[in-house]
């Protein structure tokens, strides 16, 4: 469905994007996961057509859409913040894409409505996108960009400027309606949370580079290499494999038994708990543990590995 | 249409029109003065001539004397405004500016009306008359860009243990100066290049390099001395506009700005309200009396009261060739042909200057600033040499007035829309080519309803400068069809009270229709920015 080809692009002498190819399948999610300044946002701007390509190619059902300026391709984009009109109410805002394909009044009448109730904004034509929240001015966005049904949506942090609590909401509405619609997307972030629960599969770039490309069971499962494990959150990284966090059961010493080493910190993420002990043997392991019942720090601790835990890295 | 296309039309329309309408007209006067060998013995001649050391002395002297008093007496308010948030801060703002869009020709009479015999023509009056003039850019200019100052700043120097004055001389006024250098060219580059307060004030004894052009050329007739003396004036302008290009650009370039609302504070002591009412106040007297004057001036007929000089303006004078109220309709027809001109022109060079940072549109920009100080009297001189005979024979045509207002005008209107063009996000427009929309469209789309606003607001200065325009439009009005300022400027030369009374009650007027579309353009920005 959609192809990037080796696509590289230069700024200034300094590569954004190096030699860069991935494929989305038709319906299918990509999420794109990198840290800021990985070249995530560059990527979407040359598949946008925002960005020409100093080498390499884009392709949209098989067509090479390289030279085709933004508003032929009939790609659908949602910014970073949105980028609202804020001179056109909401209604303006959604139409817009299919007053530029020329439907008729009353099409796009009917059409706006739809998008407003798929996105639960029923009734807010007439309201003005300056008066919206940070979560409605998103959802507008959305609505924006699903109107004229492009054959492709890209995602740029949609979600980036929302607060936690508004981010969670939104990224399970996004699931649903991603599943409803089945859309083909790709989705830009820096928030693991959000690749994880949102991609079919996740591409994980780093410097101006994709280092990995699988579904999220298999990202976890077999990181590719040493920083994309510490950057899924693996800590335990040693001479050349990887102990799962959850791999890791760690007991409280019984009284007067020696155990295995001494936790150092705990630190609650969510439901679980995260446990660094400092064994005997001076290497520090990370564990997480179930929030029902753990050990404080300064505790003496057994530490057991489950085999099934130990990821070798190639 | 396609990118190109446009980018031609952004540049081509203003650079042509510049060409034609000014760079021709120029080099015509060159011509004229220049053309042959013993010409530049002249040239010497004039030069050398003690009284031109004397009218570029004076010219200097005045110019730089007006800005320093405009500074002064600005200063206070530009404070106020720029700190301060109170009711009728806005009104504040749109009355200060009204003197700047008045027509000089009604501020000269004001003063005139106003100032005691012993004062009325020498520098003295020039000078005030200047000031009075150009408070409003330094109110403007300084006082907006101390509001975008970040308040924390100073307070950071207190804490450090700075006391106010301190902290003024070492904090606020350094980054206060760009601002203040900016208003300070504008206000000299307006004083140097002034023309009908230096006619109506001047009186015989005092003459600047553009009072001297007119006198040479019209008076004497001899222009070749005319046209050297333009020379000069154009080399000093040219300094001039390129030294506040320069400046301005460090003013744009003030980074992120707090939003105002972040910077003003509330008045909460009686000292404060006393300073800002104090500080307002007088300069509301300063620029009210002078006006309140004209009016009672123009009222008074002889001993008594009456609308007679008013009465008059249906019927035929001899001071020229039509009735006083057909120069009211003139003006006015005149004006919004020129608001028209200046609004596709220099919308079009808005476009080109906020396009891109390059060279190319900072040379356009500042081309365009050109015409605002290479003096009105040149341009209509320039026009008179240039389209008087083939191959161009515009002379008689209606369009030659709202032309040469124009240009006048045409800055004004780039320097209004072109940041709110730059202002618009760049994502909006991707966003509208995601969604389908060309170039061209995205132009109509979303450039053209965000800077609507500023467009207006462009027109209505436009037409007020049109309206006001005097030193080029003297030259090309005909004795038929004479404009406001002209018609007042020859009730002037003519004795006689009722003569007198209907010069006072065209100014009225002309005031009057400035001071309307002032206030309508103020409406128009309230709106955008909150103010009133």
């Amino acid at each position: 469905m959609l192809g990037i080809e080796d696509v590289s692009v230069e700024f200034d002498g300094k590569s954004a994007l190096d030699d860069v190819t991935l494929d989305v399948a038709e319906g299918e999610v990509v999420t794109v996961l990198g840290p800021s300044g990985s070249g995530k946002s560059t990527l979407l701007r040359v598949i946008a057509g925002l960005q020409r390509p100093d080498a390499g190619r884009v392709l949209l059902d098989g067509e090479d859409i390289t030279a085709v300026p933004p508003h032929r391709r009939g790609i659908g984009l949602v910014f970073q913040d949105h980028a609202l009109f804020d001179h056109r109410d909401v209604q303006g805002n959604v139409a817009f894409g299919l007053r530029m394909r020329g439907d008729s009044r009353n099409d796009i009448e009917q059409r706006v409505g739809e998008l407003l109730e798929l996105v639960g904004l029923g009734g807010y034509e007439q309201r003005s996108v300056v008066t919206l929240s940070g979560g409605e001015q998103q959802r507008v966005a959305l609505a924006r960009a699903l109107a004229p049904e492009p054959r492709v949506l890209l995602l740029d942090e949609p979600l980036g400027s929302l607060d936690r609590r508004l981010r969670d909401r939104l990224l399970e509405d996004l699931e649903r309606l991603f599943e409803r619609i089945s859309v083909t997307a790709l989705y830009v972030t820096h928030d693991q949370a959000e690749a994880f629960a949102l991609g079919d599969r996740v591409a994980i770039m780093r410097a101006g580079r994709i280092v990995q490309v699988g579904t999220p069971d298999d990202l976890w499962a077999r990181p590719a290499d040493e920083d994309t494990a510490r950057f899924l959150g693996l800590g335990n990284v040693r001479n050349g494999t990887i102990v799962r966090p959850e791999a890791v059961a760690v007991t409280r010493a019984a009284n007067g038994a020696n155990g295995d080493g001494v936790v150092e910190k705990v630190a609650r993420r969510g439901p679980t708990v995260h446990v660094d002990v400092r064994l005997d043997t001076g290497e520090t392991l990370e564990a997480a543990v179930s929030g029902l019942d753990h050990p404080s720090p300064g505790d003496r601790v057994h530490v057991a590995i489950d085999e099934r835990g130990i990821v070798p890295l190639d | 249409m396609s990118a190109r296309t446009w980018r031609g039309l952004t540049y081509g329309v203003p650079l042509a029109f510049l060409a034609l309408f000014f760079v021709y007209p120029l080099v015509s006067i060159m011509e004229r003065g220049l053309s042959s060998g013993d010409d530049l013995a002249a040239a010497i001649d004039v030069l050398t001539e003690p009284l031109t050391r004397e009218v570029v002395w004076f010219t200097v002297w005045q110019a730089v004397v007006s800005t320093a008093l405009t500074i002064l007496i600005a200063f206070p308010a530009s404070y106020v405004l720029g700190r301060y948030t109170f009711r009728g801060r806005g009104v504040a703002l749109a009355v200060v500016t009204v003197p700047f869009v008045l027509p000089t020709v009604v501020v000269a009479i004001a003063f005139l009306a106003v100032l005691p015999e012993r004062l009325e023509r020498g520098w003295a009056a020039i000078l005030i008359a200047h000031v009075f003039f150009n408070v409003a850019v330094v109110v403007r200019v300084v006082g907006t860009f101390w509001a975008g100052l970040d308040r924390r700043v100073a307070e950071a120097a207190a804490t450090l243990g700075a006391s106010p004055a301190r902290s003024f001389r070492e904090v606020t006024l350094p980054l206060l100066a760009p601002a203040l250098a900016s208003a300070a060219s504008i206000v000299f580059l307006f004083s140097f290049t002034s023309f009908g307060i230096i006619l109506i004030l001047g009186g015989p004894r005092y003459s600047t390099l553009e009072m001297e052009i007119y006198n040479q050329a019209v008076r004497l007739f001899d222009l070749r001395t005319a046209a050297i003396l333009a020379l000069v004036q154009l080399v000093c302008v040219v300094l001039a506009v390129w030294v506040a290009t320069r400046l301005e650009q460090r003013v744009a370039l003030g980074g992120q700005r707090p939003r105002e609302r972040d910077v003003l504070r509330a008045l909460r002591t009686w000292g404060e309200r006393a300073v800002v009412t104090a500080s307002l106040g007088m300069l509301a007297i300063f620029l009210g009396i002078p006006l309140v004057v004209l009016v009672e001036r123009s009222l008074a007929i002889g001993d008594s009261y009456s609308l007679e000089a008013y009465r008059a303006l249906g019927r035929p004078t001899d001071a020229f060739l039509a009735t006083p109220w057909e120069a009211v309709v003139n003006s006015v027809v005149y004006a919004a042909g020129a608001a028209v001109i200046a609004l596709v022109v220099g919308g079009l060079a808005a476009f080109a200057v906020a396009g891109s940072r390059g060279g190319g549109s900072r040379l356009l920009d500042g081309s365009l600033m050109l015409p605002l100080g290479a003096s009105a009297v040149m341009l209509g001189f320039g026009f008179v040499i240039a389209f008087d005979t083939e191959p161009i024979d515009f002379r008689s045509s209606p369009w030659i007035v709202p032309v040469v207002q124009a240009l006048v005008a045409i800055p004004f209107v780039v320097r209004i829309v072109a940041p709110t063009l730059r202002a618009i996000d760049q994502r909006q427009r991707e966003a509208a080519a995601m969604l389908g929309a060309s170039p061209a469209r995205v132009r109509r789309e979303i450039d053209l309803p965000v800077a609507g606003r500023a467009l207006a607001v462009a027109a209505g200065f436009a037409f007020a400068i049109s309206l006001g325009e005097f030193g080029a439009t003297v030259f090309l009005a005909r004795p038929d069809s004479p404009t406001l300022p002209v018609a007042i400027f020859r009730f002037l030369g003519r004795p006689g009270d009722l003569n007198a009374g209907q010069a006072y009650a065209l100014a009225v007027i002309l005031m009057a229709v400035v001071a309307v579309s002032v206030f309508a353009v103020e409406r128009v920005r309230a709106l955008r920015t909150g103010w009133v």
